[in-house]
């Protein structure tokens, strides 16, 4: 059901973890709905120097979250923004087609981390 | 690596001794029963065996059995077959919140046609109360059905006092006993029941076989139309090697029965409570004792999915199945839990092993040593567990 490469991400999935005092944090999805993805940012200047995740969520759900971490570290934001969900279901060599919706929204919590970093340089410039 | 099976509500093994006896209706004896040549008639006589076999088991005459090609097309045939026949003496039907899908999409279809359907819910351990069945039978109420077992949480239904109370007010009532057929004695006049599903696959005989018990004197009208096979209620040449498997499986779980239930009682129970001790936040999901299959756990690991524990059992060798969105094939998880007033994201989290007959104390134990691990390393990833604790401590 499953491709090898989301297999291996679920089993040993990259850069899971916090980030405390994070400069990015975005969440998606909700517990009703099965599916809950939280990325942390570290970001120096342009440059995402770490990423790390948590995810409550199926296998895909899992293997997405640590495939989007792996694409984005070291990487700049504007590098980050054109990440999509589609990009991630890809670079894993595909999603059954019911995993598409309801478990792919890794892109999704990423740039939802990357609007909260942008929020709080709003508020630190006041 | 160590294989166990823990899915036996899914489907079953069938016995090799049913497997070799059905071979020979596939190479030697394959006539078609209908036939008066001597090659027919050894397959006539073998498949009335069969339904012999079956009937004995349930406590019915053979003449009340009808196969079918499973317990879906059986749980279809007496719905759709009953709501037809009975359509002039009222239009009301009753069923429960957490049947299985053959009788729940069944009972939708009758009511999207001209039917009025009523659907009874179930308590927090999944159990209907005879009361509540009492109050919803109307003049009109022509058909009831309720599951005998519930394939998931194993709550066993007050059947035989819901039948006596169908056959006061004069309802037809339907029971699907694919679930507790072999595991629980099912006798369809203890039960009072005027029609009853069973199935092979789940008692060691073969797929794509069942049986519809039909007491004599009800009228059913057919779903299958053709060469008027099973006294015209199921045309179809017979799947004999399939129905005399499943007749051979019959007897085998019949004198198995007994020592089986106790056996499988006491593995239930020494997974159910390992589960209980070795894992912190974990809910048993239906009844304890005597009110749930002897084979059935199931269980919800909060501030974790389903999914991802079956993954993670399967890569360790352990077969198991769940409630999750991801599993049930629809956004929503298991009906029948949230039926039971489970919240989606304690559902969500459901774990359900069945055992069978080849499950040893030593499976149960690798079990218990293998799930705490990975409910550990998927809650250390979980941000509902993380939340938790902080929201914990912060108390």
């Amino acid at each position: 059901m499953y491709t090898e490469k989301v297999m291996d991400h679920f089993t040993n999935p990259r850069n899971v973890g916090e980030i405390p005092d994070a400069d990015g944090v975005g969440e998606v999805g909700n517990p009703k709905c099965g599916d809950i993805m939280r990325i942390y940012l570290d970001i120096e200047g342009d440059t995402i120097k770490d990423v790390k995740f948590k995810t409550f969520g199926c296998g895909a759900a899992v293997a997405t979250s640590s495939m989007v971490t792996e694409m984005v570290k070291g990487k700049t934001i504007t590098e980050a923004l054109d990440i999509s969900n589609a990009a991630v279901a890809e670079a894993l060599g595909g999603l059954p087609p019911n995993k598409l919706h309801c478990s792919n929204l890794a892109a999704d919590a990423l740039h939802a981390a990357i609007k909260d970093y942008y929020d709080k340089q709003e508020k630190a410039k006041g | 690596m160590r294989r166990v099976y823990l899915d036996h509500s899914a489907t079953t093994p069938v016995d090799p001794e049913v497997a070799s006896l059905m071979m020979t209706y596939y190479t030697e004896k394959y006539g078609n029963p209908s036939s008066i040549h001597s090659f027919g008639q050894e397959a006539r006589e073998a498949l009335e065996k069969a339904r012999e076999q079956v009937a004995g088991f349930i406590g019915a005459q053979p003449a009340e059995i009808t196969f079918t090609s499973g317990g879906t097309e059986a749980d279809n045939l007496a719905i759709l077959g009953a709501a037809e026949a009975y359509k002039d003496k009222g239009k009301h039907l009753i069923t429960t919140a957490v049947e299985h899908h053959a009788i729940l999409e069944t009972f939708e279809f009758l009511a999207k046609n001209g039917y009025e359907l009523t659907v009874l819910p179930v308590d927090e351990e999944g159990l209907l109360s005879v009361d509540g069945v009492q109050r919803a039978i109307r003049p009109d109420t022509i058909l009831l059905s309720v599951m005998h077992a519930n394939n998931e949480v194993g709550a066993i239904q007050p059947v035989a006092e819901i039948g006596r109370l169908a056959r006061e007010k004069g309802v037809i009532f339907h029971v699907d006993a694919v679930q507790s057929l072999g595991k629980i004695p099912v006798n369809v006049n203890d039960l009072n029941v005027d029609m009853l599903t069973v199935s092979s696959h789940k008692i060691y005989g073969p797929k794509g076989v069942g049986a519809l018990y039909v007491r004599k004197g009800i009228r059913l009208v057919p779903r299958v139309y053709g060469g008027g096979q099973e006294k015209k209620r199921r045309s179809g040449t017979e799947n004999t090697p399939g129905i005399i498997g499943f007749g051979k499986a019959c007897e085998l779980a019949q004198a198995r029965m007994a020592d089986e239930a106790a056996k499988l009682t006491g593995l239930r129970d020494r997974l159910m409570d390992g589960i209980l001790e070795r894992i912190d936040f974990v809910k048993v999901n239906g009844p304890r004792g005597a009110k749930r299959l002897p084979n059935n756990v199931n269980v919800s690991v909060q501030y974790v999915e389903g999914e991802s524990l079956l993954l993670s059992l399967d890569m360790v060798g352990i077969a198991a199945s769940s409630g999750s969105a991801c599993t049930s094939g629809s956004l929503d998880p298991s009906h029948v839990l949230l039926a039971m007033g489970m919240p989606h994201e304690i559902a969500h989290g459901s774990l359900r092993f069945s055992l069978g007959r080849q499950n040893t104390e030593e499976d149960v134990d690798y079990v218990l040593e293998q799930l705490p691990k990975i409910v550990e390393r998927l809650r250390r990833m979980s941000p509902l567990f993380d939340q938790m604790q902080r929201e914990a401590g912060a108390k």
